[in-house]
């Protein structure tokens, strides 16, 4: 429907259309503001979800860090938010189990997932290559609804009796299956599986909207090697999605069937809480081969987007282009294929065959590469640049700082010799939150601070967001480095306390050092959180193009209405990285500006396409 | 009252701060430092930038080398050596890799700080460069992948014949320990047979079981090597013995091993780490329910003349618990006190709620 409207808009005379355009929109606010067919819209709903999840999953995580942290703590001053949860003073520990599970859950799929790619994709692809919204306004609307609907389901999960989903965010059967092994594992993990599917269709949605956007709606001149790199993270994430993400729910189905059914896809020869189970023939490594299968590309569905974000943000405030764009573009390409198959490299002690062991260290160190020529090109981005430090830019550096550390220690996982000793210890989840999960979230700060102008017609404060990021960025080290420390003396992750055994006598202070670090960088996000909201009613009002930015989505106006452009959609000329080209009389020539323009500075080779 | 204190400072302290991003607000637009193109804030972030790697760098060094010797547990097997020179020699690289980007990302953030009269270099690409740092990654993860894969294919290469057999059971929330006794095979289990005292579901009408002895802590000899067959009969466990550098899941359903050469004996490993009530653990790295950070087991290396003394010590299950073998041979007949779980009802029960205090004892540890 939306469709059609919009395509009426371009051949209308623009100006009428525009305000035609805006009345229908003012008269109904329940479809501008809550079943919007924008994709502006949606990608705000999707930001301010994703923002509500990010402080409920940073809160779990200040609880169980504050168990781990202080172990003879009393949490009696909790009982008022945790009732039942708080046992004499003590933590239950299978709450505990349900915290980490929890947080992970969220923060993977609610925050880093849809948080991340349901308001960039959605925000930028059509902005940046000159559509006036997506392929299907309305399947967009359900990609937000589905989402809206599964977070209600996994938020309902925290308050059952049992208590949510708690056998850890992969859920690896049997305990996931059985609700003898742990209470977690009853309605709980029925919540779980049930907003997981929701989540799934709600990510296909997006999905398919994203990549047909991308391949048919690319305005005049818009070739794909001319469109921004984050289009292209955009498209391949996208892709990476639709082809993992539909795994996970037959995995997650199977598990159903399992739990519910009685059959035995995953379970097999059990004696558990005093009784034997029938099932046999079944097969938990199948699980792990199937969750994997997603979860690896997982991450990279989590970090490409942000990679993409940083790559733009990191060009524009340097003043120059982004070094290699074809091999930036052949990084993401080669990331995004290998990604594909290196998912056993979580499993090598779990009891498969050796051989595969080998084939997946192989090709997961192979990722390795690629990831480096991402790295490499962003140095030499920054290269005698002229670097303009907006909030965005610091957290651009930050991200490339993050992903270098997280990176490498993934090069100690992904061989299958070092991993027998790291696989499952605090190393792991250092190295992950470093790489995927704060990498992540830097990169998702990036795009908040460097585009929340075209979204909301204002700027956010600089100071503030100075201080948000030394605050975070500096947090962010503090709490990782020193858990690599602790992963190296083999503590195991998931611990509700390390007091039973010998070996991790050691650390008590730097755990309590490592909890102090994480909740005050917790607390320096509600920074960001009162920044954010202040700046959308009274931040200074932005400019049409605040950054000197050259991609099409800074030539709409301040507060761009549904279907983006007023008049004709521009067409576009030239790569969008003509960033302080020699002749040029600005340090920047935006997208739509044609070669016959700009004579003094043109290559040899560069003339417009009529 | 303190409730109310505290509340009043936190509401002061958020006052105050609100009123400083007031004044700081007002005095930009006072300065007009918000009209131009960068404010002074760009060159104290490229001086935090300069100072977060100078100072940062320097915390890491010194934090690294304070806790060195606390975060590398002392190595006890053959095959542990060879991980951690793995580990070291990845180490080293990645020390170099890690020192070169973060010094060169901070050091160009603070060079290249913008500069009015200044313009940056267009610089959009060059193919000798791409090329060079594309292969030389390749070709340092070349090599780590074959070294990689030559360690990884010898540790997991199958066990010696002679090596000695341990069978590690996880369960929920303690670990079962199984040797197989004279004839050094493991009699048949099938998980129908489990109860409050046949914890393995040990079948007796197995000869090979007859003479299968469980143990509370696990005894391996020294220099001698030692094959762990590892096994669940619940939910996933891990069997993870950090000083042996060996790892490998518990899966119900589906066998698994690791086998591995002990190098140094318990009181050995006490001397060396100075402390005379040291104990190899065995730990649960797979999260497995209430009680997984509990789950242990004691291993004690012994050299291999007091781990003959020891086996030769040990008596046969089934000598402890002969009334396992009066029910075998009523199998037919229901039985009063104890029998196979999943067949009959009552005597099922019995060993559910048997086990159920277990796990309840073992999860208030």
């Amino acid at each position: 429907m939306a469709n059609t409207n919009i395509t009426a808009d371009t051949d209308v005379h623009a100006a009428h259309a525009h305000h035609e355009h805006d009345e229908h929109h003012d008269e109904h606010w329940l479809f501008k503001y809550i079943f919007s067919q924008d994709h502006k819209m949606i990608a705000k709903q999707f930001l301010i979800m994703g923002i509500f999840w990010a402080f409920l999953g940073g809160a779990l995580s200040s609880l169980f860090r504050i168990q781990l942290g202080w172990p003879e703590a009393s949490f009696s001053w909790l009982e008022p938010i945790l009732g039942q949860w708080v046992e004499g003073g003590k933590l239950n520990p299978e709450f505990f189990l349900a915290l980490v599970t929890m947080h992970g859950t969220i923060m993977v799929f609610f925050v880093l997932t849809a948080g991340l790619s349901g308001t960039f994709s959605n925000f930028l692809i059509p902005l940046q290559i000159g559509a006036r919204d997506m392929a299907s306004g309305f399947m967009n609307m359900l990609s937000f609804w589905f989402f809206f609907l599964s977070s209600i389901i996994m938020f309902v999960s925290l308050f059952l009796q049992t208590g949510p989903a708690a056998a850890g965010w992969t859920i690896y059967p049997p305990l996931s299956a059985l609700p003898q092994a742990m209470p977690g594992s009853g309605a709980g993990m029925t919540y779980w599986l049930v907003a997981m599917a929701l989540f799934i269709i709600s990510q296909l949605l997006g999905g398919v909207n994203y990549i047909t956007t991308v391949i048919n709606l690319r305005t005049r001149g818009m070739s794909m090697t001319k469109m921004p790199l984050t289009i292209w993270a955009f498209f391949l994430t996208a892709v990476l999605g639709l082809l993992s993400f539909p795994v996970l729910f037959a995995a997650a189905l199977l598990l159903i069937f399992d739990r519910s059914f009685g059959t035995s896809f995953y379970l097999s020869d059990i004696y558990v809480a005093g009784q034997a189970l029938p099932n046999t023939g079944g097969s938990p490594i199948l699980f792990q081969h199937l969750f994997w299968f997603l979860g690896h590309p997982e991450v990279y569905i989590v970090i490409l987007p942000a990679m993409g974000l940083v790559s733009e943000v990191l060009a524009t405030n340097a003043r120059k282009p982004i070094f290699g764009y074809r091999a930036m573009i052949g990084s993401i390409f080669g990331i995004a294929v290998l990604s594909l198959v290196v998912w056993a490299h979580h499993m090598f002690v779990s009891g498969m065959n050796p051989f595969l062991g080998s084939v997946f260290m192989f090709l997961t160190l192979i990722i390795a590469v690629p990831s480096a020529v991402k790295v490499f090109n962003w140095l030499a981005t920054l290269w005698r640049g002229n670097i303009v430090f907006t909030t965005a830019m610091l957290y651009a550096i930050g991200f490339v700082s993050i992903f270098i550390s997280g990176g490498l220690t993934g090069i100690l996982l992904g061989n299958s010799a070092v991993d027998i000793q790291l696989h499952n210890t605090y190393f792991v989840v250092a190295h992950f939150h470093l790489v995927m999960g704060s990498a992540a979230f830097f990169g998702m700060f990036c795009g908040v601070y460097h585009w929340f102008p075209k979204m909301f017609g204002r700027m956010m404060d600089e100071k503030l967001g100075y201080v948000h990021f030394w605050l975070t960025f500096l947090g962010v080290y503090l709490v990782f480095i020193p858990m690599h420390y602790v992963g190296i003396a083999g503590f195991p992750r998931r611990y509700y306390s390390f007091t039973a055994f010998e070996t991790f006598s050691q650390f008590a202070d730097l755990n309590m050092f490592i909890s102090a670090a994480a909740i005050l960088a917790f607390l320096g996000q509600f920074i960001f959180l009162f920044n954010f909201i202040y700046s959308i009613y009274r931040g200074r009002r932005a400019s049409m193009n605040p950054w000197h930015s050259n991609t099409l989505e800074w030539t709409t106006p301040v507060n761009p209405g549904h279907g983006n452009w007023p008049g004709e959609i521009p067409a576009v000329y030239r790569w969008p990285y003509d960033y302080s080209k020699p002749g040029a009389a600005e340090d920047f020539i935006p997208q739509n500006v044609p070669f016959s323009q700009t004579e003094s500075s043109n290559l040899p080779n560069e003339r417009d396409f009529e | 009252m303190i409730n109310v204190a505290i509340a009043i400072s936190v509401l002061l302290v958020v006052v105050v701060l609100v009123l400083l991003f007031r004044i700081q607000t007002l005095a930009s637009i006072f300065t007009g430092s918000s009209e131009k193109r960068v404010s002074h804030s760009n060159k104290v972030n490229a001086i935090l930038m300069l100072l977060f790697l100078l100072i940062g760098g320097a915390a890491f060094i010194w934090s690294w080398i304070k806790d060195q010797d606390k975060f590398i547990l002392p190595v006890a097997s053959e095959h542990g050596v060879w991980i951690d020179e793995m580990f070291w020699l990845t180490m080293v690289i990645l020390g170099i890799v890690f020192a070169i980007t973060q010094v060169l990302l901070f050091w160009y953030s603070y060079k290249y700080q913008h500069r009015d009269d200044k313009r940056a270099y267009f610089f959009p690409h060059n193919n000798k460069l791409e090329i060079f740092w594309t292969v030389i990654p390749a070709i340092v993860m070349a090599v780590l992948v074959f070294r990689g894969w030559k360690t990884w294919t010898t540790i997991t290469n199958p066990a010696p014949e002679d090596a000695v057999v341990v069978e590690v059971v996880g369960k929920q929330f303690n670990w079962v320990i199984r040797y197989p006794g004279a004839d050094n095979k493991l009699g048949k289990v099938k998980h129908t047979l489990i109860d409050g005292t046949n914890e393995l579901g040990m079948d007796f009408s197995d000869k090979a079981s007859m003479d299968d002895f469980i143990v509370n802590e696990i005894h391996i000899p020294k220099g001698k090597p030692v094959l762990f067959k590892i096994r669940s009969r619940d939910v996933t466990h891990s069997f993870y013995i950090p000083h042996f550098r060996a790892q490998m899941h518990a899966v119900p359903g589906m066998p698994t091993k690791f086998w591995l050469v002990p190098t140094k004996s318990t009181a050995d490993m006490a001397n060396e780490v100075g402390n005379p009530d040291f104990k190899y653990e065995l730990v649960c790295n797979q999260i497995c329910g209430r009680g997984h950070f509990a789950m242990r087991a004691v291993i004690v290396v012994d050299e291999p003349e007091d781990y003959e003394a020891w086996v030769a010590k040990q008596k046969s299950f089934i000598s402890s618990n002969p009334d396992l073998l009066t029910n075998l041979k009523g199998a037919t007949v229901p039985a009063l006190n104890a029998a196979p779980a999943a067949e009959t009802e009552t005597p099922g029960e019995n060993a559910a709620e048997k086990a159920e205090e277990t796990v309840r004892e073992e999860a208030t540890l």
